[in-house]
């Protein structure tokens, strides 16, 4: 059990080659680069070895009939309490995940652990992270090459993928909390890499804000869920198996507002990290940082930590929102809003990676809705294919702008007929598109098709609805967007007249100054392999990935592999394949592809409607501004804040807070100096004065009696025991 | 015999001895009257030794020896204090010697 026992080694790796890189990092041959890709390298093998041994883990367990290891560390005594009521199978299969844990200090009675727990989420998450994080590696090799910050771009990766695995591998809400602040932190640096361009500093304070104001969410939840744990076993601890123990109901009953106000502290820290409605506006400005980040981002890391979260302490959320009990909770349905409205701003975007962006949003609201259905595997299951075709789709993105589109990004004005230039990054695009369509027999088809079914299932009707609307439009908007890049006339044109394309969305700095080795630019061109080799591993996951839980062909090794430890977790529901629900979901995509077809290749359909009439147009512009949304937080609520919110504050200050603090200030002057003259000037004063004068007078009275005299001091000796004599003889 | 009769001589050998040491002015005379107040001790000691019931115990016996030895060193060293404040003072007076008084 190395791997497993020993898996904090994952994080602790880049964590200290982000250090190394920082000290020395510029003085390597390859200026970092090397000591980063070798970093995650050696945490991508150990994932790999934890992923093996876990699987045999899941075999044993499953031969020797429920778990045979007992779990080590403070946990063991409650695991074996329940261990000993459940019967082996009562709640699903019983594989216990793997502790090891010390205690960090002692505090007032409360043990604070640091330590890992690893199951099967947090091994596929391991694997998931540092392959991605490998890859983005590798591809940052070329596509970053001659920045200006090349060495500290990878120092960040290396924190940047550290912060993810912590937060992945740990045991107790606090560390997961310390993974979840770090992950800000570095997704901060990295947008605003190039913070010389004011947009892209704005958008990276922006990322950094809005996500803290989900955080806030969290601190409270993390609180919150002391207290479950409290209610449930008798001592509060932040051990995550001990919440999701007590939150399930499996120990002493857990009050079902405080799981409730839980639930709703830790959803609106997944809102905000994982860009749901109505917080995914930092998503798409995030789209300032270098594209091999916006991939980390949008695949393994920083979003989908969020999901990692809500997956990992799901009793909490399951029975604090009474997921499975009603036809609507809160979790599903701000799920369901941002799938639907992920999608639609994706249509109007001219941006390729804001298309992009607005589709993981969406598929985001997939992951989240999945949760709030009740659907837990198919929710870390679409995470888990999602990260293939998402960090594909980035990196192709990025290819394109790379070496086919001058380093911009926008589709209509630079792009157009690249399938003639670049038909590896053309055919990796497709395989990407088709993943995320939800195209049989590709990885987000099965992936998709498990979240429907669990809506569908699970009664949620309205979901089920919500879900086949936001596949059909995925399959829309990305067919535009192949439409807007690969094919039409290139309208990139020479590279001498065309000045690099700037707007509010498009923040690349100068090239020149960031890429002084490329002077090649002629016309479009494929990129070189140290691109291409990433997208064509990322192709074959987002082609195969979806084989290990395809259900049709009866494989569930997915739902196996990482089936949660049923003693300390609520027992999750898992359905049989319905071939009709697939067959429609698919026609569903097909159609809406077909849709994107006839309109952009064939010209049919109603085309520039929104120039024509004014409903489309106020439709349209209703998009364009992202609802307005961004309005409404800077000038509504921030100019709220800072407009007569700040002035009635300050008038407050001025005269309520001022004038209290005066009087107390005057009160506090007042007592001081009658504290002074009266109590301590006399008081005080004269009885440490007093108590010196009676010594000393004292003192010169019995002097006398010290005469020198050896025969008056035995004299002095003989009457005093004389006189005790006495007493004792009168006294008996 | 009776035991009072021995007692009172210790008595009056000790109030003799006191006597001595509070009025004599010489250093060695006040010494010769802490012997006897040793010697009124000893008596002491042996008569409540011998008039136990114990004929086989000799531990009030056995004390007085130990004063014995004790008081022997004793007047060693007061003598040789005595002699060097003789020297030091060229005077045994002990109301001479009153270097501590306060």
């Amino acid at each position: 059990m190395f791997f497993l026992d020993n898996a904090w080694l994952v994080p602790l790796i880049p964590a200290l080659s982000f250090v190394v890189i920082l000290l020395f990092g510029k003085r390597m041959p390859f200026k970092g680069s090397e000591m980063g890709i070798a970093a995650v390298g050696s945490s991508f093998v150990l994932a790999c070895g934890a992923a093996v041994q876990w699987i045999q883990r899941v075999g044993d367990a499953e031969e020797g009939g429920g778990g045979t290891e007992h779990a080590l560390g403070a946990f063991g005594a409650v695991i074996g309490r329940i261990g000993e009521e459940a019967t082996e199978g009562e709640h699903g299969p019983i594989v216990e995940s793997v502790h090891n844990s010390f205690t960090w200090f002692q505090n007032g009675g409360i043990d604070l652990h640091v330590g890992i727990q690893i199951d099967g989420l947090s091994v596929m998450m391991m694997f998931v992270v540092t392959l991605i994080s490998l890859l983005v590696h590798v591809y940052s090799v070329d596509y970053m090459k001659g920045d200006r910050r090349f060495t500290y771009f990878y120092a960040a990766l290396s924190l940047f993928t550290a912060s993810m695995l912590l937060l992945v591998v740990a045991d107790n809400t606090l560390m997961l909390l310390v993974g979840w602040e770090l992950v800000g932190v570095c997704s901060f640096m990295l947008i605003g890499h190039w913070w010389e361009e004011k947009p892209n500093s704005d958008a990276a304070i922006k990322a950094f804000l809005t996500t803290r104001t989900g955080d806030i969410g969290l601190l409270c939840g993390v609180i919150m869920t002391y207290f479950v744990v409290q209610q449930g076993t008798g001592t509060g601890s932040f051990n995550i198996e001990d919440l999701n123990a007590s939150a399930a109901g499996y120990l002493n009953p857990v009050s079902g507002t405080l799981l409730f106000w839980c639930a709703a502290a830790l959803l609106l820290a997944i809102i905000g990290k994982s860009g749901q409605f109505p917080l995914h506006t930092w998503l798409p400005d995030a789209m300032a940082g270098p594209t091999p980040v916006s991939a980390l981002i949008h695949a393994a890391t920083m979003v989908v930590a969020g999901v990692y979260l809500g997956a990992r302490v799901y009793p909490v959320f399951y029975e604090g929102l009474n997921i499975g009990e009603t036809n609507i909770n809160l979790m599903a349905a701000v799920g369901g809003i941002t799938v639907l409205i992920g999608a639609a701003l994706a249509f109007v975007q001219d941006d390729i990676k804001k298309v992009l962006a607005y589709s993981t949003i969406s598929q985001l609201g997939y992951m989240v809705m999945a949760l709030g259905v009740g659907a837990w595997t198919a929710a870390i299951f679409h995470l888990f294919t999602h990260a293939f075709f998402k960090a594909l789709l980035f990196l192709a993105a990025g290819s394109v702008s790379h070496s086919g589109a001058h380093h911009s990004f926008d589709m209509k004005k630079d792009m157009g007929g690249l399938r003639k230039y670049m038909p590896q990054t053309y055919i990796t695009f497709i395989i990407g598109t088709a993943a995320l369509a939800g195209i049989f027999p590709l990885a987000g088809f099965w992936s998709k098709d498990e979240i429907l079914l669990g809506a569908s299932e699970g009664d949620y009707t309205l979901f089920l609805v919500v879900g086949a609307v936001g596949a059909l439009m995925t399959a829309a908007y990305m067919t535009r967007c192949i439409y807007l890049t690969f094919f039409g006339e290139y309208r990139g044109g020479d590279h001498a007249h065309a000045t690099p394309h700037v707007d509010e969305a498009e923040h690349q700095p100068d090239e020149d100054d960031r890429l002084p080795d490329h002077g090649h630019h002629g016309g479009p061109h494929e990129s070189n392999r140290w691109i291409l080799a990433p997208l064509w591993v990322l192709a074959a996951f987002s082609v195969f990935a979806g084989l290990f839980n395809a259900t049709w062909f009866d494989i569930d090794k997915f739902t196996e592999w990482t089936a949660p430890n049923a003693n300390v977790f609520v027992e999750l529901q898992h359905h049989e394949f319905d071939v009709m629900l697939a067959l429609i979901s698919t026609a569903i995509a097909l159609f809406g592809a077909a849709l994107a077809y006839a309109y952009y290749w064939r010209g049919l359909g109603p085309q520039r409607l929104s120039e024509r009439n004014g409903l489309a147009r106020t439709g349209r512009q209703f998009l364009v501004n992202k609802y307005y949304l961004d309005v409404l937080y800077t000038d509504v609520i921030v100019a709220f804040v800072k407009g007569p919110l700040a002035r009635a504050t300050y008038w407050v200050n001025q005269n309520v807070i001022d004038n209290v603090l005066n009087y107390a200030g005057k009160g506090a002057m007042v007592f001081g100096r009658f504290t002074y003259d009266v109590l301590d000037q006399k008081v005080v004063d004269g009885a440490v004065n007093g108590i010196g004068t009676i010594t000393d007078s004292a003192g010169s009275e019995v002097r006398k009696i010290q005469t020198g005299r050896l025969q008056f001091y035995a004299f002095m000796l003989v009457l005093a025991v004389g006189v005790f004599a006495l007493a004792l003889w009168i006294a008996a | 015999m009776l035991l009072n009769q021995f007692l009172l001589l210790s008595a009056f050998l000790f109030g003799t001895g006191i006597y001595g040491v509070l009025t004599r002015k010489h250093a060695v005379l006040v010494l010769m009257s802490i012997e006897l107040m040793l010697a009124a001790v000893n008596i002491n000691l042996v008569a409540f030794g011998a008039f136990q019931g114990d004929e086989v115990a000799v531990v009030g016996q056995v004390f007085a020896l130990f004063v014995l030895t004790i008081a022997a060193a004793e007047v060693g060293v007061g003598l040789a204090i005595v002699l060097l404040i003789y020297r030091n003072l060229h005077s045994a007076d002990l109301d001479d010697v009153d270097s501590m008084k306060g």
